[in-house]
């Protein structure tokens, strides 16, 4: 043991003897660095809690209104000799009777309802109250008609949607200075819905319609509801799901465990770092020439924004699952191959169940990134078309021409009335509830999958 | 040290059951394993000893083929187990790891229970028909291992929640749990206790009579009680390799009597 003191350093003067009960100098400059750390730090998170507090506080006071609705309770009498004039209830006949036709009935049971009540309006006659109502009435009655046809004859209570503007006096969006050249209200309408309102005949209250409905003409905001495309992307989050889990995962095992470290594979990893930064709208392009005219994919159907958001989401994907693979230790690996594991075996049992967490994440991620996208669905036509429809049946779901939550806000955003405005700002909340769930699980998976070693 | 036992003991047999020529390792330009040329007998414990760094891990990982998975290790050489080479290129290296099993320097259980780290090896090369013959399996393992009695009540937790020494136990049992012809062990016992360390030492003079087993250790002692041939290594280079007794007693090369006699490492 002689030799191994022999190439010692010369020894350093000794420490000064101090009292642990006092701070010295370097201590107390350390301690201070730290503090001054932490205040840094916590100014930090309050600048980005400030700047989410207002972000959520302006999405709300400006989308909440779109959640409620106001309405208009009467009692129609569904007249026999307008609605089936043979008298015979045949389908067919009644079918023939358009909504114009049921516009009267409409206008009659205001003047009624106005009367009953005893309230005293400028309004001559029901054709002239009946802007108070949503054009969409008329519509909601033929549909009971069709589906109640023995109720012909009687008098039922309906509860109609208002006209925006109505509805949007009632917000306070609409007042008698706005309206003052606008040809579809008059202030005489506004008094008569001061009255309703007293007498309890008309009143804001949740609209389902909302959540459920779908997209309307531009004249018709009242109507309008953000179901239709929710569907739209919940398929196309379906295909996303179905085509970049499977393989983004599969590639990027094949990438971090088997392929070699060459030149080539240097290559591709290069590449999939570069796909990730590529811009949203260039996919979108390229889902137009490839999927829709050259595939011949029906256009501005879910399959197609499907297809174009996985080109999108598998860099994503890739990156955090091999991020991920890379994070488990070596020594598992070893230990598998050691006991005479082949290498898929080791992969799959053992490499794969902890980097299960982090994969989850990643595609979770991946997915509510793509539901939130916008731009390349502008290109491949799905904002183009007003989803008026629900699709038809499962297949129809993927193939039928339909709208995504995103694009819905983008085109309602654009259009002229502020109603539809609101009903933009309704619809981002939606889409963050739809996104902090997905967020949620993915916490929630992580929990549950997590394994220390 | 006890020179008395060590001369008595000889080699079983002579059986060689690995043999190993002109073996040349490199990580990427280190070169780690200098032309070790050696003869592992059958049935016999060959002890590696060495200083830290000199190259003992690197060789024992050539033996089952585990530098494979080193991206920027070569082997250069030729090492045949059972005269069969098992760098050939027809060489599966799972079915040679099957064969020549592998107790790591560092304990690495599976992040699962403790039956499942055992179980894995059998389960997947087949040795269980049923799950009562598995059971006898994992019991039968962890006795040997000298854990048993710690774990059988706990059989299914985590293997990562044991103590570090109760881990490298873990370890193997795992890896004499499917049965190989060759054990390579790298300082099985660094963790452990005099206790389990004797039992473990138990477990390899055991092994001995149908395995042939290869250890690895920093301890003279360990060496000396457990293994019948010794191969000393330094800097790479395979020094000096003969019985244990002359080792210890009469070594020929001055390097090997520094380090024995603790004056290197
Ligand atoms: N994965 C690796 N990559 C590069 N160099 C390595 C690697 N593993 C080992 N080496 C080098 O090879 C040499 C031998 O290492 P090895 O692990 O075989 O030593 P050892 O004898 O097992 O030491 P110890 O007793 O400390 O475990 C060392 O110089 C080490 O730096
Ligand atoms: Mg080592």
């Amino acid at each position: 043991m002689t030799d191994a003191t022999a190439g010692q350093p010369a020894a350093r003067p000794r420490r000064e003897k101090t009292s642990l009960l006092t701070q010295d100098g370097r201590t107390k400059r350390r301690n201070a660095a730290e503090t001054r750390f932490k205040i840094y730090g916590i100014i930090a998170i309050s600048i980005g809690l400030l700047f989410l507090m207002g972000m959520l506080i302006t999405i709300i006071s400006n989308g909440s209104r779109a959640f409620t609705q106001t309405f208009i309770t009467m009692e129609v009498t569904l007249d026999e000799a307008v609605l089936d004039k043979n008298g015979n209830r045949d389908l067919a006949d009644i079918r023939r009777v358009s909504t114009f036709g049921y516009a009267p009935l409409i206008n009659a049971a205001l003047e009624n309802k106005v009367q009953d009540l005893g309230i005293e309006t400028l309004l001559e006659d029901g054709a002239a109250m009946r802007a108070i109502m949503s054009a969409s009435a008329a519509a909601q009655l033929r549909d009971y008609v069709l589906s109640n046809p023995d109720q012909i004859g009687e008098t039922v209570e309906f509860q109609f949607l208002a006209s925006s503007r109505v509805d949007g006096y009632l917000k306070g969006r609409v007042t008698r200075e706005s309206i003052a050249r606008d040809r579809n209200i008059s202030s005489a309408h506004l008094l008569l819905i001061d009255d309703l309102m007293e007498q309890g005949t008309v009143e804001r209250s949740f609209n389902l319609g909302f959540i459920t409905g779908t997209d309307a003409s531009e004249s018709r905001p009242e109507q309008a509801g953000i179901g239709a495309s929710m569907i739209g992307s919940f398929f196309m989050m379906l295909v996303v799901l179905a085509l970049s889990l499977p393989i983004g995962v599969a590639a990027s095992i094949y990438l971090e465990e088997f392929a070699p470290k060459n030149l080539f594979t240097d290559f591709i990893e290069v590449n999939i770092s570069n796909l990730a930064a590529v811009p949203s709208i260039v996919f979108g392009i390229l889902g137009l020439a490839v999927f829709i005219q050259f595939a011949h994919l029906p256009q501005s159907a879910p399959i197609v924004g499907g297809l174009v958001l996985t080109l999108m989401t598998l860099p994503t994907i890739i990156i955090s699952t091999r991020a991920s693979l890379k994070a488990v230790p070596p020594s598992i690996r070893d230990a598998a191959l050691g006991v005479g594991a082949s290498k898929m075996q080791s992969v799959f049992h053992h490499v794969l169940p902890l980097a299960m967490p982090g994969i989850l994440t990643g595609t979770i991620i991946g997915l509510a990134q793509a539901l939130g996208e916008t731009a390349p669905l502008l290109l491949i036509g799905m904002v183009g078309f007003i989803a008026s429809e629900y699709p038809d049946g499962f297949v129809g779901g993927f193939l039928d021409p339909n709208s995504a939550m995103p694009a819905q806000i983008f085109e309602w955003a654009k259009r002229a009335d502020p109603a539809y405005y609101e009903r933009a700002w309704g619809g981002i909340i939606v889409l963050l509830v739809f996104l902090m769930t997905m967020n949620l699980i993915a916490i929630i998976l992580r929990r549950r999958f997590e394994r220390r070693w | 040290m006890n020179d008395m036992r060590l001369l008595e003991r000889d080699v079983d047999t002579n059986d060689i059951k690995i043999a190993a020529r002109d073996v040349q390792v490199y990580y990427g330009d280190t070169h780690a394993i200098k032309d070790v040329n050696v003869d592992i007998a059958d049935n016999t414990v060959t002890a590696f000893i060495g200083p830290s760094g000199c190259g003992k891990t690197t060789f024992l990982r050539c033996m089952n083929r585990m530098n494979d998975t080193i991206d920027i290790a070569r082997v250069e050489g030729v090492i045949k187990i059972d005269d069969e080479d098992i760098y050939d290129k027809n060489v599966d290296p799972v079915q040679l790891r099957a064969k020549v099993g592998m107790v790591f320097q560092k304990p690495n259980p599976f992040p699962k229970s403790i039956y499942d780290n055992v179980a894995y090896g059998p389960k997947i090369h087949g040795l269980a028909k049923n799950k009562a013959e598995l059971d006898d399996i994992v019991e039968n393992a962890l006795r040997r291992g000298a854990i048993w009695d710690e774990v059988k009540d706990r059989l299914q937790e985590p293997g990562t929640g044991l103590s570090g020494g109760q881990q490298q136990r873990l370890c193997i049992a795992r890896a004499v749990a499917t049965e190989p012809e060759v054990l390579l062990m790298d300082e099985p016992c660094s963790a452990l206790d005099p206790i389990a360390t004797a039992q473990i030492e138990e477990l390899i003079d055991e092994l001995r009579q149908n395995y042939s087993v290869v250890i690895v250790t920093h301890s003279m002692q360990q060496a000396a009680r457990v293994s019948q041939k010794t191969a000393f290594f330094h800097l790479g280079n395979l020094v000096e390799y003969g019985s244990t007794g002359d080792i210890f007693t009469n070594p020929q090369d001055p390097r090997t009597e520094s380090y024995i006699t603790g004056r290197i490492g």
